[in-house]
């Protein structure tokens, strides 16, 4: 068993200094939150009006270069703001830190590849 | 992962009742958090009845009668019985506050006293403060100043600079903020906690101090400042009505105002 440390309170708390990061990190949750409010509210109504439509009504929808540029500004903005969102918590509840390196690293790795393949859809029901 | 239930030695057990006097006629029941060290038991809720007509109008003067008439052994840490020294903070009816601005008739039915809560106790309501301490020590809450102040005079602000200071200054480091915050409760080894930043935006704040760029970069950090969620408990319990959850936002407005 390890002995318990005798280092001082002092430098326990200093650790290993500060990391100098975390306002990007917290100024992109706000921006990219801030983007979502209008983006997410066009898309509801969009989805909305294409209710009851059948696939080539809607492909014919998607293709239009500002609703695809949008669907794509959608996907960009909510998967960055989840990961960010889930990087949070994992970073409040995940320990150790070496647990905590392995849960981000899946974390991001499901995040970026959700992403990647919804924008792919979006790309290839838009080019078809 | 962190831990929400207590370890088996933590768990509470029913304690003893000390029943009121004989004759008694305004009876309240104080319901108190006890653990000694010096014991293998575990922590224990002991429950001192006393006659409310017999008594001073606050819960740290049911505190003081109770170690005076019924159990010496009773351990708490005051000072000055009025606000100022933060000495004893401790959790009252649920939420942190201090037991000398805590009036006995603001709590509904039975008094529950624990200590600060997610703190070592070192016994009974004295929880260990050496980390905390620690912190504050090391947001180094001192004045730095490489001009020199002038010759036989004080270093001057404006009025508009003095106030800035208002709402900071009067943070008495009872930590009733620090320990009400879930943040801190998980991430204590890392995060600074809202007493220790409201501090540290006070000479951040101050017009004289000359270190304010190395104070944030000091404070930049995704745990030691931005483990705080704006989840408010802080300014919620704060005995002296402060905002340190204000103090808080205004260093992360800081943060991004120097990026450019």
């Amino acid at each position: 068993m390890a002995t318990p440390s005798l280092r001082s309170q002092l430098g326990r708390v200093r650790g290993l200094g500060s990391a100098r990061s975390g306002t990007h990190h917290w100024l992109t949750q706000r921006v990219t939150s801030i983007a979502l409010l209008p983006l997410t509210i066009w898309l509801v109504f969009s989805l909305a009006s294409l209710a009851g439509a059948g696939f080539s009504e809607a492909q014919v929808w998607v293709a239009r270069p500002f609703n695809v540029v949008l669907l794509l500004a959608f996907l960009g903005a909510g998967f960055h703001h989840t990961s960010g969102g889930l990087q949070v918590v994992i970073e409040d509840y995940v320990k150790p830190d070496s647990r905590r390196m392995i849960v981000m690293l899946l974390m991001k790795g499901v995040c970026a590849l959700l992403w990647l393949m919804a924008s792919l859809a979006v790309l290839r029901v838009a080019l078809r | 992962m962190a831990t929400f239930t207590l370890p088996k030695n933590s768990k509470i057990e029913k304690g003893q009742t000390f029943p009121a006097p004989e004759g008694s006629t305004n009876v309240r029941a104080f319901k108190i958090y006890r653990w000694d060290p010096d014991t293998d038991s575990n922590p224990r809720t002991d429950t001192f009845e006393l006659d409310l007509d017999k008594c001073g109008p606050m819960v740290l003067d049911a505190l003081i009668k109770i170690k005076n008439d019924v159990d010496q052994t009773l351990t708490f840490r005051r000072s000055c019985r009025e606000g100022i020294c933060g000495s004893c903070s401790m959790n009252i009816d649920g939420l942190n506050t201090l037991a000398c601005l805590k009036p006995i008739e603001e709590v509904k039915g039975d008094v529950r006293i624990t200590p600060l809560p997610h703190m070592p106790v070192v016994k009974d309501l004295v929880p260990d403060l050496s980390q905390i301490y620690a912190q504050l020590r090391s947001i180094e809450p001192w004045l730095k100043s490489d001009t020199p102040p002038p010759p036989d005079a004080e270093r001057r602000q404006s009025k508009d600079e003095r106030v800035k200071l208002d709402g900071l200054w009067e943070c008495i480091l009872c930590f009733c903020c620090s320990t009400a915050c879930p943040s801190y409760w998980w991430n204590s080894d890392r995060y600074l906690g809202p007493a220790v930043l409201l501090q540290a935006y006070r000479w951040i704040a101050d017009s004289r101090d000359e270190a304010t760029g190395e104070r944030l970069d000091n404070l930049e950090d995704p745990f030691r400042l931005y483990r705080c969620h704006t989840i408010m408990n802080c300014t919620r319990t704060c005995p002296k009505g402060l905002n340190p959850a204000e103090a808080i936002g205004k260093i992360k407005q800081l943060m991004v105002e120097r990026q450019g």
